[in-house]
């Protein structure tokens, strides 16, 4: 039994069940242009894995279900897929909430340059990577260049009505701390953002997502180069809120590999902890009543989704 | 094993400090959330101001939290160096303000 287990237990809340499939989150490649320090993904441009138009047929005939409300895409840099057209255009016809996780920076490379204009006309909403507000702490995270790359992206995006409030066109931003410490309040933080991001740069953007660093990849890699690793794991114990643990992303999310395998979410991914042994393991024999209800794999790493204020792919989970 | 009189392990006893005086340990928490937590002035400004007295005032476990907690914030390094300073120059600033005590005792013993 591990830690998390004998936490829930503690608590009475073991074991986790899903509680429906709303998000269905789609990681379609791991090649990336950048390799960000925390990367739980290990994603990098010598990266290979890419979801075939097969899996991404039998993503798209399961996101059809009436029940699941959202499609997430991620990866990697989505956008390095040479499919992501198609999926798109595939995927809009389905109107549901549709959101594509852009590293921004890719999009100034001229071979992707024509997703800044397909993403508006699909109204993707978009969630881009922006570690800190600060460019050389951003910088030290994701690499030279990165944060000014960024800026420009969103002053793109910005010209096409993205984060202008009204406008139809969503663009949240999500920090992530750039080293061994945890988010501070969501709002709080959004505010600092905001102003520094208006005030220096003349950009705008809807919402700030806060996320707490999962201990797994090439961050668990720097925890214990840099001798955190004990420290970091303890905080996130001592952080452990029981309210967090109803709305934990799991319960309402399926996350499908590049290679068509089900997980509980995309660290469980990483870690290759498929969805629990009695629910389908692959997205061609997707069953929503069976997979609607499964246990959640849990180990340690899921001490980073209930510390504080808890954390998810679309932020903090309490106020 | 070397020990110290201060380790980090140390402040998880913090809670529990109202173990033999709950009532007071009560109050004191209650008081602690309310003078550190944002009112007028943001939880930014009161994490530097905090990080600022636990430094001029040598507490290794609030220079700890608070540092943590400035950086959970997004405070940059600079902002808490700078904040630093204003506590700094209050240190010297206040010693060298009571030499005027030393100044007017001079005056007076002195002939
Ligand atoms: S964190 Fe995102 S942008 Fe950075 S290497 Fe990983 S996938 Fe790419
Ligand atoms: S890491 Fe988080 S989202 Fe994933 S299984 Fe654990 S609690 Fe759920």
């Amino acid at each position: 039994m591990n830690d998390f287990i004998e936490r829930l237990n503690a608590c009475g809340v073991f074991p986790l069940r899903a509680a429906g499939i709303d998000i269905l989150q789609m990681n379609i490649t791991r090649r990336c242009n950048l390799t960000c320090k925390h990367c739980h993904v290990q994603a990098g441009p010598q990266r290979t894995e890419m979801m075939s138009r097969q899996t991404m047929a039998h993503c798209i005939q399961a996101a059809a279900h009436p029940r699941i409300t959202t499609i997430d895409i991620t990866g990697g840099a989505p956008e390095m897929h040479p499919d992501l057209e198609w999926l798109l255009g595939e995927l809009a016809v389905l109107n549901k909430r549709l959101i594509v996780r852009s590293n921004l920076v890719v999009l100034l490379d001229p071979a992707y340059r024509r997703y800044l204009d397909l993403f508006a006309a699909h109204k993707i909403e978009l969630v881009g990577s922006l570690p800190d507000h600060h460019a050389e702490k951003s910088d030290r995270q994701r690499g030279p260049g990165s944060f000014e790359g960024a800026v420009q992206v969103i002053r793109e995006l910005n010209h096409r009505s993205y984060g202008l409030p009204g406008s139809g066109l969503t663009l949240h931003l999500v920090h992530n701390p750039v080293g061994a410490y945890l988010p501070g309040p969501q709002s709080a933080l959004e505010g600092e953002y905001r102003r520094v991001l208006r005030d220096r740069h003349g950009l705008h953007f809807n919402t700030l997502f806060c996320l707490v660093n999962n201990p797994i990849g090439r961050y668990a890699d720097y925890l214990k180069r840099s001798g955190n690793w004990s420290d970091y794991m303890h905080t996130l114990r001592c952080a452990f809120n029981l309210q967090t643990v109803s709305s934990v992303m799991c319960r309402t999310t399926l996350s499908i590999g590049w290679d068509g395998r089900l997980y509980d979410c995309d660290f469980n991914q990483m870690l290759d902890l498929t969805v629990n042994s009695g629910a389908p393991k692959h997205i061609a024999d997707f069953d929503f009543a069976r997979l609607a209800e499964r246990e959640i794999v849990v180990r340690s790493h899921c001490f980073a989704c209930t510390a504080g204020a808890g954390s998810s792919c679309q932020g903090a989970l309490a106020d | 094993m070397t020990e110290t009189y201060y380790e980090p392990r140390d402040l998880e006893d913090f809670a529990n400090i109202g173990e033999d005086a709950p009532e007071a340990g009560r109050k004191f928490f209650d008081y602690y959330a309310t003078a550190t937590g944002a009112g007028k002035l943001t939880e930014r400004e009161k994490a530097l101001i905090a990080l600022t007295v636990a430094t001029v005032r040598h507490c290794p476990y609030c220079i700890d939290a608070y540092t943590n907690k400035c950086l959970s914030l997004g405070v940059g390094s600079d902002e808490m160096m700078e904040a630093i300073h204003v506590g700094a120059a209050m240190v010297a600033g206040d010693t060298l303000a009571h030499a005027t005590q030393i100044r007017k005792i001079i005056r007076k013993k002195e002939m």
